[in-house]
């Protein structure tokens, strides 16, 4: 039984109170904002938090145009409501390029609509006024009205056509360190996260799935049925789910449990996938992705050709609150509560699932213990929502770490095969490459350097079809392919024996002056990177350093970074990492920079340690005792500067992963003469013996 | 089934649970403390750190016969309001972006700090070591304790 004799009492339902979506007293201007008498501004975060910081980021730019007073900001997240907003998504780090210019209208419509009020009140005209903190001023005459005296009045007034922002200069939030809006509810562990979804009667659910490509031949279930607190096992889509009263008890049930899986299609093993992903990298007849000159005479033609392989294996998310979810399916409508990337997704998938009205769904969007493209899937929502149907009660779906692990949708296994063909001074005259992968999609990016600046260029991509799930993993394919081609890249330089950076900024020269087909890149925005890192990182001056160079462009932002490898006491440490970052406009300091140094670290961790192998279907890591996660000893200093910019914000939850790994591996190699292919590196020949752990 | 009478925050709870219940799952599904963060159910990553008697342990390996009269802090223990030296400093550093795993930290590090008031920058990496942040907000951490440390002087 939940609960047992307290001495202290407390009820789920205060601790899982839904925010307030909308306050009695308070003036609507618009879905972002509303403005109560006392001065206290309301203002909607309406994207799924994953811990990219947009719930304090969205907020910071309306209070920038409203000229608000931050102290009297009180921060809301929205839940899904797709009538108020779009795109209500946390994906391709494309949520500040989507709404920046909303944003700044929603705040500064009502600035001026406050500003209408304050004019009609004083008998003034608008050109005569100002604001600042939170007021209307009439400096000629000294008076002043705060927001919330004004507030009734001016939600009458005429929106305006046409509104003027602010220029970056009179910025006063942008651009600052502003501190997470919900620091004080972490650091004190307040319920804010899906997982901590508690009702009264609310049954707990745990999940048993199969192996890839396998399906339930038979199930027992007596013995986990007959447990303390079980209340029903369900066998369910190819799945059996135990549920519960309690986490503790419904985990132990779920031992008893005895199902055997029988081949459904195809079951797959690395060890195939790893000789299949070779074949296929030699595949005729492949449609290209972009194809400029002539390929196949150039690297007749070629002095020197230079071929090399690069490969990844499959990751876990990981992300530190396992997947979980709250449903409870009624007559009278759905509700559905816990984390989401796509939140209108997960509504969607639920209405067609159950067959209701899709307008019969709400949707609350909790806090969420990372993300990381994991939670754009709806596989476990629909989990509890389904259960929830079955059973009429209120269902939390509960993965454990190891369901997590092994449960698939993972960033998918690829592997790629590059080619340059330099002639007899080094000069880089033919291109080649090829992706492959498993469920990976297109694992290519035609239009990457050096497109462009290579006259002679073919890039294609093919995927295999696989029962093993996949799904968007932070900066899906660029996780790796910023990897393999900045290793690539760093080789052909040697090959010419220039030195990586300098040849790279010629390179770009040439793509600028004489470009071959399209530039879908900003050349001017990546040398300006480059040139960043290499004067922050005193690049090639300090002889006793081993530095390696990347650079890379994604999400609409443009990263180059410098690692910087030391011997220390006969050891080789990863010392230092330098990144140079163009996101046009940074919108919150403290959120950006830490947005750059935790995708290094994600890259360098992932990189190192990674893997997920499978052995007939089934995963061989359950747990982060074998799934290895980067660890504060392992980090090594970050310093991260951002090119001043006007131009409006572009991603930066994913674009500092890429080039990260491939900045180390070409480090690596001027210290060592050694090249790292595959991932994790940590099992590749040349780190034998090697940690790289920095030293604190 | 068997009753405890546990030392939580300096309140006292009774509970009627199996024996070989982890403390963790007794304060979340029991007793409405869910600062206290599931992670891995192995003692690997740390989300779950508690104090017992003031020393820093994982919750999700400990069952709650072990504990008897030991004295537990949680999160939700650590101050009435967020005011303890390492909460201060985590949010004056601006810590966590998901936060997630950041209960434990501050767990880990207020235990650290009580054995540990004036550690050096490798104690504090040794110390903080077993908690995993999938964020990588490492750096912060690291800063954040030191200032924790200051402001305990």
């Amino acid at each position: 039984m939940v609960g047992g004799g307290f001495l202290l009492s407390f009820r789920w339902f205060e601790l899982t109170a839904s925010p307030i979506q909308t306050v009695a007293e308070d003036v609507n201007f618009n879905s972002y904002l509303s403005i109560a008498p006392n001065d206290v501004i309301t203002i909607f975060a309406p994207n799924p938090e994953v811990g990219q910081n947009i719930k304090t980021a969205f907020p910071m730019i309306v209070a920038e145009e409203l000229d608000a007073d931050w102290t009297k900001v009180k921060i809301v997240q929205a839940h899904l409501d797709t009538k108020k907003f779009e795109r209500q998504a946390t994906a391709g780090s494309g949520a500040m390029q989507h709404s920046w210019e909303r944003l700044r209208k929603a705040g500064a419509t009502a600035r001026w609509m406050l500003m209408e009020a304050a004019a009609k009140r004083w008998d003034v005209s608008v050109a005569t006024l100002t604001t600042d903190n939170g007021f209307v001023w009439h400096k000629e005459s000294g008076r002043k009205l705060s927001y919330g005296a004004l507030a009734t009045e001016a939600a009458t007034m005429k929106v305006p056509d046409g509104i003027k922002l602010k220029a970056k200069k009179d910025y006063k939030l942008i651009g600052k360190p502003i501190h997470n809006t919900d620091n004080a509810e972490m650091i004190t562990g307040k319920p804010l996260y899906g997982i901590d979804t508690y009702r009264e009667g609310m049954l707990i659910a745990m999940i048993e799935r199969p192996p890839f490509g396998a399906k339930i031949k038979s199930v027992e279930t007596a013995a986990a049925k007959a447990m303390p607190g079980i209340v029903d096992v369900i066998t369910f889509k190819n799945k059996v789910a135990v549920l519960g009263k309690s986490t503790w008890q419904v985990t132990k049930a779920r031992k008893l449990l005895k199902v055997e899986y029988e081949p459904d299609g195809a079951v797959e093993s690395t060890t195939e996938h790893n000789t299949l992903m070779k074949q296929l990298l030699d595949k005729a007849d492949v449609k290209p992705s972009r194809k400029d000159g002539d390929i196949e005479a150039v690297f007749k033609t070629a002095a020197q050709v230079i071929t090399r392989e690069y490969q990844a294996p499959f990751l876990s998310h990981a992300c530190m609150e396992p997947m979980n979810f709250f449903a409870h399916v009624r007559p009278e409508g759905v509700e559905l509560i816990g984390p989401a990337q796509l939140p209108e997704d997960t509504r969607k998938n639920v209405a067609k699932l159950l067959g209701v009205d899709i307008e019969k769904i709400t949707l609350q969007m909790t806090r969420m213990g990372g993300g990381f493209g994991r939670r754009q899937r709806s596989d476990y929502s629909m989990e509890a929502a389904e259960l929830s149907s079955m059973t009429k009660a209120p269902v939390k779906v509960m993965w454990t770490r190891e369901d997590d692990m092994q449960g698939g949708q993972y960033r998918p296994a690829m592997r790629y095969r590059f080619q340059a063909a330099l002639d007899e001074e080094g000069n880089w005259i033919g291109y080649r490459m090829r992706g492959v992968g498993i469920n990976s999609g297109n694992s290519a990016r035609p239009d990457h350097f050096p497109a462009g600046a290579v006259a002679n260029f073919l890039v294609d991509s093919i995927d295999h079809k696989s029962p093993v799930t996949t799904a968007p993993w932070r900066a899906p394919s660029e996780n790796f392919l910023g990897f393999a081609e900045q290793s690539f890249f760093d080789e052909i330089a040697t090959a010419a024996r220039r030195d990586p950076i300098e040849y790279r900024l010629a390179y770009l020269d040439k793509a600028q002056k004489t470009p071959v087909g399209a530039v879908k890149y900003d050349i001017e925005r990546m040398k300006g990177v480059i040139k960043l890192v290499a004067e922050k990182s005193n690049w090639g001056k300090n002889k006793q350093l081993y530095q390696g160079f990347s650079a890379y462009f994604s999400h609409g932002s443009y990263i180059a970074q410098v690692a910087e490898i030391e011997m220390k006491n006969g050891n080789l440490v990863l010392q230092k990492m330098y990144a140079a970052v163009d996101c046009g406009v940074v919108v919150n300091l403290s959120g950006a920079y830490q947005q750059v140094k935790g995708g290094i670290i994600d890259g360098l961790g992932h990189a190192l340690y990674g893997e997920v192998t499978l052995k007939d279907g089934v995963p061989a890591q359950k747990n982060f005792d074998t799934y290895r996660l980067i660890r504060m000893k392992e980090v090594p200093e970050v310093e991260v500067y951002f090119v001043d910019s006007d131009i409006n914000p572009t991603g930066l939850g994913e674009p500092a992963l890429p080039p990260a790994a491939a900045a180390l591996a070409n480090a690596f190699f001027k210290a060592t003469g050694k090249r790292l292919y595959h991932q994790p590196f940590l099992k590749e020949e040349a780190m034998k013996g090697q940690t790289l752990h920095p030293i604190s | 089934m068997a009753n405890y009478t546990l030392k939580i925050n300096n309140k006292t709870y009774r509970v009627e649970v199996e024996e070989d219940t982890p403390l963790l799952w007794v304060l979340r599904d029991h007793l409405g403390l869910v600062g206290t963060k599931y992670g891995c159910g192995i003692g690997q990553c740390g989300a779950c750190t508690i104090h017992l008697n003031g020393t820093a342990v994982r919750s999700c390996v400990l069952p709650v016969s072990a504990i008897g009269k030991q004295k537990v802090t949680t999160i939700e223990g650590l101050s009435a309001h967020g005011e303890h030296p390492v909460q201060q400093a985590w949010s004056e550093v601006d810590v966590p972006q998901c936060g997630y795993c950041q209960a434990g930290q501050i767990m880990t590090a207020s235990a650290f700090l009580n054995k540990t008031p004036k550690p050096t920058p490798a104690q504090i990496t040794e110390a903080m070591n077993g908690n995993v942040c999938r964020c990588g907000t490492y750096h912060r951490i690291r800063e954040a304790v030191a200032l924790a440390a200051s402001k305990l002087k």
